[in-house]
């Protein structure tokens, strides 16, 4: 089977110490730290801070705001948790997170992040192919799509007490989609365990596709023979479709896709283009040939 | 009465101060923008709060009329100050957008002309502008009363404009925005109450 091999190491990615630091450091810098280093720059793949991957979210169940989550989410129980799989695989039930997480091979990929709403980062994600789960439930022949579920807790998720989206949040792939060896089962950033308004203790990571398609705290995986629904589709059908790739020549409704601003450049940051299949085309493009992405967005 | 007593209080108080100390968010913002205290992404926090703030003094310019009416508190001598003030953080926030946001000058000519949202934000910009102008006594004498206060209700525009340029930049319904057109339409409903005329005196009613 074709692995992905990411084109970036842990030598590219600050090291740990410096990332929880690098805030205290640029204070310390004074003005000339408020743009990131040149070299940086020119790569454009220098990844976020811990910080800034922690603090600027959004996870709608704990609130519309960019750091509500990071405010609201501490109250959230992980531990124990278990994902309901059910639908057209060979062996449905409700498995542990230990489960799922045995004999998984654990990996680092430093994904770009690209969210509709046309800002970016670059996290160094942990976690393990979704592939890896379909092959230990087993796909059934007749599967088609992958249909994902968050959990729903208002007592714990205070955003779900308002009907700002029509809870539980829902997301879908196609099985093709899902069995890239791009998509990610993510358990962790920068080595720690997934932070709660990151979609403690596991969510999907798919780099190619807007950041809203990447759901978080997920409770059910679903294998179905039709499109599942997905929860900003429902919500908006005209702003936001099924596939919801990234894509610089198709704007959303309401603004352009065609650049992006990266997250931690502060107050004097630029914009920078944003890349087809956010810069994943030559792993991807082929899922989609002969498909008229503008009418398939 | 109460609100002649409040009146009869603000006499001693004079509106210039109330230019420094409106200036005082925006400097705060600034600051906190160049030094981190806006969050990993302080553009779009400093341009959100500027634009917020601006809404904010085009709804407070609008409650003087309606608190006169229903109250009897005086505040139009505040009232020139509260729009300029507006006007001041709408370009503060409109600025922002083009040269800090934005910053492509081809992609801010194609929001203004195809995205609705920036459309009716710069309606309610150009709306602001002669208003701006034209607040001064100068301007008020050379129009006239009628004239002048026809102009002005431009800010009915820029409010509507305002709230609505709001409404539509969030993804779905959020609480925030609703609540500054609830705001809005409430501060612009108030005056479409019917005004209740003294009764004039006719021929008739008087003794013959």
């Amino acid at each position: 089977m074709y692995r992905f091999k990411t084109d970036l190491k842990w030598s590219d990615v600050t090291p740990r110490a410096d990332f929880l630091n690098r805030r205290q450091v640029l204070a310390a810098a004074g003005a000339a730290a408020l743009v990131r280093p040149a070299m940086a720059q020119e790569t454009g793949l220098e990844p976020n801070t811990f910080e800034e991957i922690t603090s600027y979210n959004n996870f709608y169940e704990f609130g519309t705001g960019k750091d509500d989550p990071k405010k609201n989410a501490g109250s959230l129980t992980t531990d124990p948790w278990a994902i309901v799989v059910d639908g057209l695989v060979e062996r449905p039930g409700t498995y542990d997170l230990a489960d799922i997480m045995a004999g998984k091979d654990i990996e680092e990929r430093i994904y770009r992040f690209r969210c509709v709403e046309a800002w970016s980062m670059v996290i160094p994600w942990n976690g393990f192919q979704l592939s890896a789960l379909l092959d230990q439930v087993g796909v059934q022949p007749g599967a088609r799509y992958v249909a994902f579920e968050t959990l729903v807790r208002p007592e714990e998720m205070p955003g779900q007490n308002y009907p700002i989206l029509d809870w539980p949040y829902v997301e879908g792939l196609r099985l093709d989609e899902a069995m890239h060896p791009l998509t990610l089962m993510a358990t962790g950033i920068y080595g720690e365990p997934m932070p709660n308004q990151n979609g403690a203790p596991i969510r999907l990571v798919v780099p190619w596709k807007y950041g809203f398609k990447s759901i978080k705290s997920i409770v059910r995986i679903s294998l179905t023979e039709d499109e599942p629904p997905a929860t900003w589709n429902i919500q908006n059908p005209r702003e936001y479709g099924f596939y919801s790739n990234v894509n610089p020549e198709v704007d959303h409704p309401r603004w352009s896709q065609a650049t992006e601003r990266k997250i931690g450049g502060g107050l004097f940051s630029k914009r920078q283009e944003t890349l087809m299949f956010n810069g994943y085309a030559d792993e991807v493009a082929g899922l989609y040939t002969d498909m008229d992405l503008t009418k398939f967005f | 009465m109460v609100a002649q007593a409040i009146n009869g209080a603000l006499r001693r108080v004079p509106a210039w101060p109330l230019y420094p100390l409106g200036m005082l968010p925006a400097v705060w913002l600034w600051y906190l923008g160049l030094t981190g205290g806006l969050g990993v992404e302080p553009i779009k926090a400093l341009e959100h709060e500027l634009g917020k703030l601006a809404l904010q003094l085009l709804i407070a310019g609008l409650c003087i009329t309606p608190l006169r009416r229903f109250t009897g508190i005086n505040l139009i001598r505040y009232r020139r100050a509260i729009g300029l003030l507006a006007f001041f953080y709408v370009l503060m926030h409109l600025l922002v957008w083009l040269i800090l946001d934005v910053g492509i000058l081809s992609q801010i000519w194609a929001d203004i002309l195809k995205r609705p949202y920036v459309t009716i934000g710069m309606v309610g910009f150009l709306a602001m502008v002669p208003l701006a102008l034209t607040s001064n006594n100068w301007s008020l004498r050379k129009l006239g009363p009628v004239r002048w206060r026809r102009l002005h209700w431009l800010t009915y525009v820029a409010a509507i404009a305002g709230a609505v340029h709001y409404m539509w930049l969030v993804k779905s319904w959020p609480l925030e925005p609703i609540l500054y057109c609830l705001a809005v339409a409430v501060v612009l409903g108030l005056r479409l109450l019917p005004q209740r005329r003294r009764a004039p005196v006719r021929a008739s009613d008087s003794p013959a």
